[in-house]
Formats: structure tokens, sequence, C-alpha cells
């Protein structure tokens, strides 16, 4: 069942993610636990990434181990969810450590050569100035093989393919200032720029590196939740044997089982049983629908009340998910048009750069006569305009932003994710999970008597239907205690007492067939009776997410037009939209309408932001300019959104929005700072009065003013909070409880 | 100057341990849990 890696003989190792492991105490429980297994050998919490590293014997003594029993002890001791931890993401962390290396590199190499530098900018003369650049020499080859290749390769693949970035310009610059370096050591010549070469190796790294850790961090705790979803189901044989199936082994035709609180793994068709089913995350409706055999259900909806018998009629791949799919990338959103700010800064830039370099090459040496010293000349005005402080200038900002962002609960994807979100005028809801919490809570409590209630209390605690489970929250007081409760989906519950036939159910199912009033259809309600006569009414609704009408309000007042998108009835909508004061709203829409209407939006000339977490979302989240989606959302809307929050609290949308366009702002800045510092340094190097000494302070200083400048965004943001709980102690929604 | 044959190397070798105690550190997984390291500097039981 679960697979492992062999570490050892006889040795295996499993990762499990344990999404919800926060403190000191999971630490100590989970490895306690792990512990008094007989066949484990050592287990390790890592609390950064959330996962668990488990190294076990094959077998002790006789006895073969059962890997089986690693997750549920995680679950007995803690409570926690364990997941299986798939080894697929292992790329990108080997490419951090790469970096992190080729920074501690460039650093060490930075640092000597600048020592050995100091001691020639101070007056080193002849043969020890030869010996010390030559040292520098040796020192600046390997840093800069190590060290520079990340951007050789990258300035390389955007050169074949035609086109310029920032790397191309820098990979220029380092080549060059070492190859004339190198060149002016072998003739004893006065100036050898090694130690700028190298210093900025060590700036530029060290923005690649930032940039890398903040998308992997945000990687690993979305591929965390992403363990939540359903991996295997029951499939019937022809034998009427049981056996457990991945989702991806299960064929059409296929009896699957499904049991009460169970998600459905595939489209199919019911064979027997019935129950109430959870749509919400499929189509956005917040009420359970009720199914008998002959019914269709989709993939990824929960079966509320019943175990039903399938007959699967689509492979998991071809289910509903798989249209959602083909949507999604037929709607390539902003994300595939958008062209990065630095890219685009880049376009301009490094031309500009190469032509001035040209230029004073051609000046100099038509007008001079001497090549080599315009030649000189022409690498100094390169190493002057290289774009250090540019390459800093946007991921210091960026990771800052994201970090003060993860600090409360909000994980960004990448950089581009932020500058698309700074640009965004209008702002589109989905309503069941997003601007509501998917879970029905009763209105006017105090009309209902407290006796009724808690008879009602009763009933519903023999159930998992959202109704029955909001009735038994809110009943407070001694429950009365029913015995041989039985659950009729579709209609409700029944329970005999020495009064009487209870029923709790739907008007129909409560009151006697013949009753035919007809319910408002935008609130639910559920009957209480005795002997089929009416003793109380409860109505409920979708409890709206805290701080959606804060939310709403803010963004209002800054000017941006909100909309709901959702695929809920109108009645439910049109009250919502009252309620939170949203300027225009549409109901009943497919999946398609949802992702056609943002991209009639992005045809104005209008920059949506799309916030929506259901199955039905995904390809408006993809055909959105930019997309957030709750941590509650199902796994592919996760993954088609480029901000996921982790709070309850709604006010997380205006708070990224407002840090992104902070960002946006210090970004800017630092452009002009940076090119401020360009238009003061060039002409010095244009006249031909740039030493190595001078181009290293302008380049120290412009890169530290940037920084500078990027880190008041924490300053900026200190003035403000979001009145939720820290990062730490984040609490999950309860929809995952239906995911386990 | 004769000084600077040994000190130049000194200073290398300084700065070349110096890399190699973070190269090592980094390797031997010193960075890969740093959350954690802060809680479990407070438990109780000693370890193992």
């Amino acid at each position: 069942m679960l697979s492992s890696r062999i570490v050892g003989p006889g040795l295996r190792q499993t990762d499990l993610s344990v999404p919800q492991v926060h403190c000191g105490t999971c630490i100590t429980t989970i490895e306690k636990a792990l512990k008094t297994l007989p066949f484990v050998d050592r287990a390790r919490v890592n609390l950064s990434t959330k996962r668990v590293s488990i190294v076990w014997k094959e077998r002790t003594g006789t006895d073969p181990a059962d890997p089986a029993a690693l997750a549920k002890a995680i679950v007995n001791a803690t409570g926690y969810d364990a997941h299986l931890f798939v080894n697929a993401e292992d790329m990108g962390e080997n490419l951090q450590r790469e970096l992190i290396r080729a920074v501690a590199l460039c650093g060490f190499a930075a640092a000597n050569i600048m020592l050995l530098s100091v001691s020639v900018w101070s007056g080193a003369e002849a043969a020890t100035r030869d010996l010390f650049h030559w040292i520098s020499a040796l020192i600046a080859a390997p840093a800069l093989i190590y060290g520079g290749r990340f951007f050789y390769q990258s300035a390389w693949h955007a050169l074949r393919r035609g086109r310029t970035n920032m790397d191309v310009p820098i990979a220029l610059a380092i080549t060059l200032s070492y190859g004339v370096s190198l060149w002016e050591t072998m003739h004893h010549g006065e100036h050898a720029w090694f130690d700028a070469t190298v210093s900025l190796l060590f700036f530029l790294l060290i923005g690649r590196t930032l940039d890398h850790i903040m998308r992997d961090r945000a990687r690993s705790a979305i591929t965390g939740l992403a363990r939540l979803s359903p991996r295997g189901a029951m499939v019937i044989g022809e034998d009427g044997s049981h056996e457990y199936r991945a989702v991806e082994d299960i064929l059409p035709g296929n009896q699957v089982a499904i049991a009460m609180g169970e998600r459905v793994p595939v489209d199919g068709i019911v064979e027997s049983g019935a129950s109430d089913i959870d749509v919400s995350i499929v189509n956005g409706e917040s009420a359970p629908r009720s199914v008998k055999a002959g019914d269709a259900v989709q993939a990824g909806t929960v079966s509320l009340t019943g175990s039903l018998i399938l007959r699967a009629t689509a492979a998991a791949k071809d289910s509903f998910l798989s249209e959602v799919i083909s949507l999604m990338e037929a709607a390539e959103g902003g994300r595939a048009r958008y062209r990065r700010i630095a890219d685009r800064a880049a376009q301009y830039y490094s031309p500009a750069v190469h032509l001035l370099a040209l230029t004073s090459f051609l000046y100099w040496g038509l007008a001079g006569g001497d090549w080599k010293r315009a030649m000189l000349i022409a690498i100094a005005v390169l190493i002057i305009t290289c774009p250090c402080a540019l390459g800093l200038a946007v991921p210091v900002v960026q990771v800052v932003a994201a970090g003060r962002l993860f600090r409360n609960g909000i994980m960004v994807k990448d950089g581009s994710a932020m500058e698309r979100l700074a640009e965004v005028d209008t702002v589109l809801f989905d309503k069941t999970g997003t601007l509501t919490l998917g879970r029905p809570t009763l209105i006017d409590v105090g009309k209902a008597t407290p006796c009724h209630l808690a008879v009602a209390a009763g009933l519903a605690a023999h159930s998992r239907h959202p109704l029955s489970k909001a009735l038994y929250g809110i009943a407070s007081g001694p429950i009365p205690v029913f015995d041989g409760v039985e659950e009729l989906p579709g209609k409700g519950l029944q329970g005999r007492t020495a009064k009487g036939m209870y029923r709790l159910g739907n008007r129909r199912f409560a009151c006697g067939e013949n009753n035919d009033e007809a319910a408002d259809p935008s609130t639910l309600e559920v009957v209480l009776s005795r002997d089929g006569q009416e003793l109380a009414t409860f109505r409920f609704e979708d409890q709206i997410r805290p701080g959606a009408g804060l939310a709403v309000g803010k963004l209002s007042a800054k000017g941006f037009s909100t909309g709901i998108l959702s695929g809920d009835r109108r009645g439910t909508v049109r009250v919502l939209a009252q309620r939170l004061g949203v300027d225009r709203w549409q109901a009943e829409l497919s999946p398609r309408e949802k992702a056609e209407f943002c991209e009639t939006l992005a045809k104005e000339g209008r920059k949506a932001v799309m916030v929506g977490d259901g199955i039905n979302d995904a390809p408006a989240l993809a055909a959105a300019h930019v997309s957030i989606a709750p941590a509650t959302a199902a796994d592919i809307g996760r993954q088609a959104a480029d901000f996921v929050f982790m709070h309850e609290n709604l006010e997380s949308v205006p708070l990224a929005i407002d840090v992104s366009r902070r960002a946006g702002r210090l970004i800017r800045e630092n452009f002009a700072l940076a090119i401020g510092y360009n238009i003061i340094a060039v002409p010095i190097a244009l006249a031909g009065h740039a030493t190595p000494l001078i181009a290293a302070i302008a380049m120290s200083t412009s890169s530290i003013i940037v920084v500078a400048n990027a880190l008041r965004l924490n300053r900026l943001a200190a003035t403000e909070h979001l009145a939720t709980a820290p990062a730490g102690s984040t609490q999950m929604p309860s929809r995952k409880a239906h995911f386990a | 100057m004769n000084m600077l044959i040994y000190l130049i190397p000194i200073a290398l070798f300084l700065s070349g341990l110096g890399l190699f105690a973070f190269l090592w550190s980094l390797k031997n997984g010193q960075y890969e849990d740093l959350d954690g390291a802060a809680w479990r500097a407070l438990q109780e039981d000693p370890p193992e």
C-alpha cells in the first residue's frame, strides 16, 4: 500500500506528508508513536516541510513489517491525516541546493579577491600587484564557471530563441570583464576587474536564490495539501470480491462501493442504494442533491447519508474532471501572455547597454586611435551598467512581499503572480465555498423552542448530512437519546419513542405524502414532526465566510468593481450579492460560461482576479488574469490558482492585492534608483575615468540601496494588521474532513 | 614582503575552512528544518 525506497540492507524509507503538524508537541508525539512500533528504525518530523521520514526494517525476527501501520500510528496519536508523499518535487529542491552552494562559493571568492584588491588599491606595485592579480584570476575562474553557469544557460536559452533577457548582458559583462582582466594581468596592466566580476556574480546569485526559495516554500506547502484527495476506492469484482484500487486503475464498467462520507472517485451511474450527495465542489450548488438507483453522479461529489454501489461510466482521466481540464487548457489566461516586469525592462535595457558600449568603443578607437584603451573603456561601461541592482530589484522585493503574505497564511506560486495581481481592477468571486463556507447554519435561532431543538438534535446526531450536523452543533443542554434511528436518503431521519414517531427531514417526508406546500427554493428547510404533525421548521442558509462583507467593502472603497460568478441557483446568489453589496452577479453558470465571462472581461481590457474553490471554477481560475483559491479548494482549483490562502477569513484577498500593489510600487522605485545610478555612473565610464575601485563602490552602494528600499515593505505593512491567527497555528476549515 | 608568501595561503586556508564548514553543514541537513530545530531545543527529553 505504501511505496518506499531501499536505503540499506533490509531497511526502507517512507516519506509521509502530515499537513497539520505545527508545534514542538506534534514532533514529540509523532516521533514517540512511531518509535513504539517494533519495526521502525528511526523517524524524524520535518516541521518546515510538514513531512515525516521513517526508516523501517523489512522484517523484525520473522514478522514482515506492515507499512500501513505507520500512517495509522500517526493518525491514532495525533488525529492528523497522514498521506504518502510522492518524491516528484525533488528537482526544485536540488536546484535550490545548487544555487546555495554557488552563492557560498562566490561569496568565498568575492571576499578573498576583494581582500587582494584592497591591497592593490592601497598601492601595491609591480611584481606584488601582478602576483595579487594572478591569485585573483585563479580564485575567480572556478567561481565564474560554478556560479556563472546559471546565467550562461539562461542567456543561451533566450538567445537561441532569438530573444534577449536580463541574463544576456550579465553573462556578457562577467565573461568580458574576466577576459580583459586576464589579458591585463598577463601584460602587467594596472587595472584588473576580478573583484567586480565576482562580487557582481555573488549579488546576482543571491537574488536568484531568494526567488527560488520563495517559490519552493509555496510549492511544498501546496503539494502537502494535494495529498488530501482520494487515492483509491473499493472495487467489487465479478465474483463479489472486494478490492481496494488506486483511482487510476478503476475502469469503466467496474462496480465501485461508496461508503457514507466518501468522495466519488469517477463518474458513474447508481446501481443500488440511495443517498444525498454534496455537489458543492463540483457545480457550486449549496443544497445537497438526493440520488437513487439510475441517477448519474459526477466524480468529486461526496455521499453524505447513505452508501452507494456505482457502475463506473468513465475512467478517472475521462471523468468530469478531464472535461474541466481541457477547458482550462483552452483558457490560457493572463499567465501565458504576461511577460515578467524584469524581462520587459531587459527588452529595452540590454540593447541600450550594448549599443552604448559599442558606441564608446568606436568613438574612443576612431577619435584617439588607441584601440586597446577603447576596449577597456567599453568594458568599463559594460561593467558599470551591468544590471546588478536591476537583478536584485525585483526578487528582493518579491521575497519580502511573499514572506509577509506567508505570515498571513497566503502562499504565492511565483513572482509573476504578484506582478499580475498589482494590475487588477476587477474582483470576481465564486459563491459556494468562497464567499460562503459551504456550511449551512440555522437562521433565526431564537424562534425555535429549545425542547424542539433538542429533539431535532437528538435525531440529527445520527446523520452526517450537513443540515443535521449544523442542527446538532447548535443545540445546547440535555439532548434526548433515540434508539434505532433510521436514515432514509433523500428524505430524512425517523426515530420512534414512547410519545410517538418523530421525523426530521423534508416537508413531504415529515408531514405526509399529501402535503405539497412549495418551499422557498433559496433557503434550505428541515421540518420536525411527531406522527405527521409539524412541530417546528428550521431554516438554514450557507454561512458567509468571515470577513466577506468587510473584504468586499474594502475592495469597493478602493475602486475595484466586484462580481459573483456562481453555479448556484439565482435566488440564493441574488440574496447574497445584495447582502454583501457586490455590484454584479451571474448565477447558474457552467464551468465554460465562467471561463468565457473572464475572457470577455479580458477582451474589454479589464484585468480580473478570480477567487474560487470548486472544480467548476478551475477553468475561470485559469482564464482570469490572476487567481486566488482558499486552501479548502478542490485539488484542481488549487493548482490553477496563483495564490492560495489558508485562513477562513476572506480579508486575505484585499491584503494580497494591497501587498502586491506595494511591492509593484517598490519595484518601480528600485528601477528608478538603478537607472538614476546609471545616469551618474555611465558618463564617468564613458569619459574613461572608471577604475575598478569606482566600479566596486558604485556597484555595492546601488545594491545596498535597492535591498534597503525593498525592506521598507515590512515597515509599511507593519502598520496594518489582519484579524487572523498567526500562520503557524493555521486552522483548516472543516470541509477538509470529507477528503480524508 | 616575504611575509606574503605565508600570509596569503593562510588567509585563503582560513576562508576556505569557513566555506567548507558551510558546505558540510548544508550537506549534513542542518538547514533542512529550521522551524523544527527551534522547537527541538525546548524539548525536555535528552536527544538519542
